[in-house]
């Protein structure tokens, strides 16, 4: 936890000079609320270190950042949102991973007036009729990288597809999500219990179904205990999947059963542009390991903040919302824009899982939507 | 007054106080901190009434605890939308009024405890144990995929919901909402334990033969007792998902239970008030401990290890010295 | 459905029950002699696919692997056991949950210290990989029939022990009377070390085995270990045969309930609703099962107390 002592110091240090020069004219105060304990850890660490990397490498002193652990339960981080908005007054919070725990937290911070920056969940209630003006996603609304796996397995001439996900509203959102883009039939469909972790009775069901591809969303170790489990039946059907599960994090505990497996994802480490370039380095030069895909949504989201801070006061709410609306910052995917409902409008890619020497990673190989928003964009009214 | 009289006086009036003092501070945070411990108090107290009195360890009480919870999620998100509970055979509206939310939660963590008392109660020791700690894990499945009120990603509620006369949004006055009932349900439980019904059911946990001789019945003192458990408990749940404005399965999840029963341990196993010096304890350890270190519950177990093996009277117990508990 | 995928599944409930046998064997054995309710079994079960996946990475064998799961497993059982547990066997069941919960805190947190958050890497050896082929032309993945087959094995070993050697006449005697066995002159305090660590081991051994085809991470324990409660509460506490029984049951209820049940309301209902009805009834199952086991026998199907 050296960082939450070095922010402490920081805000003393920030509560002094406070005092003197009477309000914060241009500082901005934010409260990230992310996993570092417990399963899922690692999603909350790569956040936490994206995030933390653009504000080292920007040195914008007016940047102070209060980091606090929810331990993946939603009752901790909706207190550890009262905490921040009550005692430590910030101004704009962050660093929620699941979408339960962003469903609990964000209308209730927005609310109360404060800036909601998604480095992670998008859930399509958030991003539809419960819009806010004060919530933006800089990642991705939950269903698209689903939509990009449908809109992938209709460029691959898929007519038969069999898909799966785990009996929870983002399992479930994750199959609409997909069957919105796909076009062909269903050989079948199946939620699986969360947490499973044995799936020998769904592969024996896609082997018994006739299906020409797989589809599926399966987070954190459930994705693993599939993969590999599928990889030993004998069943080789061609296999689909969101980024989510083909991860720099977790890619090597999958090992050789991932090799080739193509899966969709906004952003991969060898997007050819400079800011990409740039945060791939300076992460590795940091922290010593090859920076994932939640590590360049924390990344972009502190230099999205950033861009702001530089263009107007958070004081001035209006003003700080056209500035983060505006998006004028280098994305590590390129072009980056949010839509009318202020979640992103990007292109997705589609990403096969490779061996680098003793690592392995993924490289991207086609697109597969392009400037894509999201579903929900049509319901949202301010 | 005995020492141990001194020290839960002293307790008890250490909320209020800790509570006023953040007012005066303007610390809002703290009194949400002091209205956590009492809510969490209250769990432990409605606990307390099943394995203090009756000697029933349950390692369910997540179940009761996320019905209360429930409870209030499923009524306000009905208020909340404007869309009617049941139409037929007669119309039930939701609603924000916290008494009526209090009694169906008391109710509905009533009839729980009793379906699950009663088929959990026809065995004993280690198999009640694991039998409690099964059913909840039902009831937790259940709520993760059943999606009509949320599914894993629980209910958000808006607005805290309201009680006549009262601003429950303003943190010191929902405070005040929660340790009038933890006092009540305190009173309540000592109470309970002098009556002539307390007394068999202590009695019935120390020797059940000689409960039977006498011609009551065990198995039903110890149902009565787990039903007043499961209602009490419950209400805490509504009252801690008004606290987070905030309902999910993570409340019914087994860890839960477990923390219930922790409440218990560290303040002293068969005191009174030790629900409320265990649920400040914890609260203080989670946020003092959570500050240091990313790994804290490694402290957080070692210390819950040694006041089992070693102090075995809990906080209270350490207080009060070798004086004994109540029974 | 077809017979083939019923037998294919029968066989994937056969697999997860041996290896909930190898759980809830060593759970219930600490039970039987020891009087010992240990929420810290899963605990076990994650030390020794860490240990595996830690070897494994190092080495490269599987078979290295597995004994170090069994070696970690039952170094791991034996420091607790001679540190804590043995502190609590005169105490009542309440501060043994406690205490053995904190275990789980101290597991958890200190292996994700030691290995950090993510994953480990655990693969099944080459020689095991890909499926076979079974009579009837059923493919079948050969590592998970050799999970049966090391599960059973250790099943019929685990009651020859008990039923022929010295130690195993030790365990029975222990079980029936405590205090007459210690005063035959029997080092009863190493009887229950050696115990512990023994299911300690069997909960390593599961841990490395199941490790390979699921994903070896902080808390895969706690899952199993309340699988492994149901399946000896079922079975009746402190016995091997019940809980070999147990197992197979919960484990068939558990991956048949999953596949026939969204099936059996799809019949009659319409095809979404029926697999979210069948999933949540599904998940359930197994306790539902316990609780009618119970209704007819309050102490499990081979309990005796």
């Amino acid at each position: 936890m050296k960082f939450k002592s070095l922010m402490l110091a920081a805000g003393l240090a920030a509560a002094g000079s406070l005092a003197l020069a009477d309000g914060h004219a241009g500082k901005v105060k934010v409260g990230m609320i992310t996993t570092l304990s417990g399963g899922g850890a690692g999603l909350g660490i790569d956040v936490r270190d994206g995030f933390m990397l653009a504000a080292k490498m920007a040195g914008n002193d007016n940047l102070e950042v209060v980091i606090e652990d929810d331990q993946r339960k939603p009752e901790i981080a909706v207190q550890l949102a009262d905490k921040m908005i009550q005692s430590e007054k910030v101004d704009v919070m962050t660093g929620i991973i699941w979408s339960n725990l962003a469903m609990a937290v964000v209308p209730a911070a927005t609310a109360q007036g404060k800036f909601y920056l998604s480095p992670n969940a998008g859930p399509s209630a958030l991003a539809g009729k419960g819009c806010h003006p004060l919530y933006f996603n800089v990642a991705w609304q939950n269903d698209n990288l689903h939509e990009a796996a449908g809109a992938y397995a209709n460029d691959a001439g898929y007519k038969n597809t069999f898909i799966l996900a785990p009996n929870y509203p983002a399992g479930q959102d994750a199959l609409t999500g997909y069957k919105r883009m796909y076009g062909g039939a269903l050989a079948g469909e199946i939620y699986t219990k969360l947490g499973q972790t044995d799936y020998a009775a769904e592969i024996a069901q896609i082997r018994a179904s006739g299906a020409d591809s797989v589809f599926f969303f399966l987070p954190g170790g459930m994705g693993i205990s599939f993969l590999k489990q599928y990889a030993g039946s004998g069943v080789d059907l061609p296999v689909v999947g969101p980024a989510f599960s083909f991860d720099q994090g977790i890619l090597q505990a999958v090992g050789e059963a991932a090799l080739g497996v193509k899966n969709t994802s906004q952003w991969n480490k060898d997007i050819d542009n400079a800011a990409n370039k740039a945060f791939v380095e300076a992460f590795q030069a940091e922290y010593g390991r090859l920076p994932s895909l939640y590590a360049s949504q924390g990344y972009d989201t502190a230099n999205l903040l950033l861009s702001a801070m530089a263009k107007a006061d958070v004081s001035d709410a209006d003003a700080f919302r056209a500035a983060l609306a505006a998006a004028e910052f280098d994305s590590v995917r390129g072009d980056f824009a949010f839509g009318s409902n202020q979640h992103p409008v990007q292109d997705f890619y589609v990403r096969e899982v490779i061996k680098e020497g003793d690592v392995f990673t993924n490289k991207i190989i086609g697109a597969s939507l392009t400037d894509h928003g999201d579903a929900y964009a049509a319901d949202c009214s301010y | 007054m005995s020492r141990a009289g001194l020290i839960n006086l002293a307790l008890f009036a250490m909320l209020p106080l800790t509570a006023g003092a953040a007012l005066m501070l303007d610390e809002p945070f703290i009194i949400t901190l002091a209205t956590k411990v009492a809510i969490l108090a209250l769990a432990g107290v409605g606990l307390n009434i099943a394995l203090g009195l009756g000697g029933l360890v349950s390692l369910g009480h997540a179940a009761f605890f996320g019905i209360g919870g429930y409870a209030m999620g499923i009524l306000a998100s009905h208020a909340q939308s404007f869309t009617p509970l049941m139409q037929a055979p007669f119309l039930i509206e939701g609603t924000k009024s916290m008494p009526v939310i209090w009694l169906v939660a008391v109710i509905a963590g009533a009839l729980a405890a009793l379906a699950i008392g009663a088929l959990s109660l026809r065995t004993t020791g280690v198999y009640f144990i694991m039998i409690t700690l099964a059913f909840g894990q039902m009831l937790y499945y259940f709520a993760i995929s059943w999606p009509a009120y949320g599914g894993e990603d629980g209910l958000s509620i808006w607005v805290r919901n309201g009680f006549p006369g009262l601003n429950t949004l303003d943190p010191i006055q929902f405070f005040a909402i929660a340790f009038v009932l933890l006092a009540l349900a305190l009173w309540g439980a000592g109470r309970l334990a002098a009556s002539p019904f307390g007394l068999a059911l202590q009695a019935a946990r120390q020797n059940a033969e000689r409960v039977e001789t006498v011609g009551l019945s065990p198995y039903r003192l110890r149902l009565v007792a787990f039903v007043i458990s499961g209602a009490v408990t419950a209400l805490a749940g509504a009252l801690f998902a008004d606290l987070n404005r905030f309902v999910s399965p993570t409340m019914l999840s087994w860890q839960m239970s477990g923390e219930i029963m922790i409440f218990i341990i560290l303040g002293g196993v068969g005191r009174l008030y030790g629900p409320v010096a265990g649920a400040a304890l914890f609260i203080l350890l989670e946020h003092v401990l959570g500050g240091l270190s990313d790994f804290w519950h490694v402290y957080l177990g070692l210390l819950l290890l040694l006041v089992v093996l070693f102090a075995r009277g809990g906080l209270i117990g350490a207080l009060a010295g070798r004086e004994v508990a109540h029974d | 459905m077809s017979v083939i995928l019923l037998i294919e599944q029968v066989l994937n409930g056969l697999q997860s029950g041996v290896m909930l046998f190898l759980m809830a064997a060593g759970l219930t054995l600490i039970f039987g002699v020891m009087g010992l309710i240990n929420l810290a079994h899963g605990s076990l079960y994650m030390v020794g696919a860490f240990a595996a996946a830690a070897v494994a990475g190092a080495t490269g064998s599987f078979v290295l692997a597995l004994i170090a799961s069994l070696v970690a497993a039952a170094a791991a059982g034996a420091v607790v056991e001679l540190t804590v547990i043995r502190r609590l066997y005169d105490r009542d069941h309440l501060d043994q949950v406690l205490a053995t919960f904190a275990l789980i805190l101290i597991f958890s947190e200190g292996t994700r210290w030691l290995f950090g958050s993510f994953p480990l890497f655990l693969d099944i050896p080459d020689a095991l990989a890909g499926p076979v082929m079974l009579p009837g032309g059923i493919q079948y993945p050969l590592y998970r029939l050799v999970i049966i087959g090391v599960g059973l094995l250790v099943a019929i070993g685990l009651f020859q022990l008990i039923a022929r050697t010295r130690i195993g006449i030790r365990i029975r005697a222990g079980e029936s009377d405590r205090e007459m066995i210690a005063a035959l002159g029997v080092d009863i305090s190493k009887l229950y070390t050696i115990v512990f660590a023994l299911g300690a081991a069997l909960a390593g051994l599961a841990g490395a085995l199941v490790g390979a085809i699921q994903s070896v991470q902080v808390g895969m324990g706690e899952p199993v270990l309340i699988l492994a409660f149901v399946v000896i509460v079922i079975g009746g506490i402190g016995s091997i045969k019940g809980a070999l029984v147990g197992a197979l049951l919960v484990g068939l209820t558990d991956t048949l309930g999953g596949v026939l049940l969204p099936g059996f309301f799809a019949t009659f209902m319409e095809a979404s609703a029926a697999t979210a009805l069948g999933s949540s009834l599904a998940s359930m199952s197994i306790y539902i099962l316990m609780a009618g086991v119970l209704i007819f026998r309050p102490t499990g199907l081979y309990g005796s107390r």
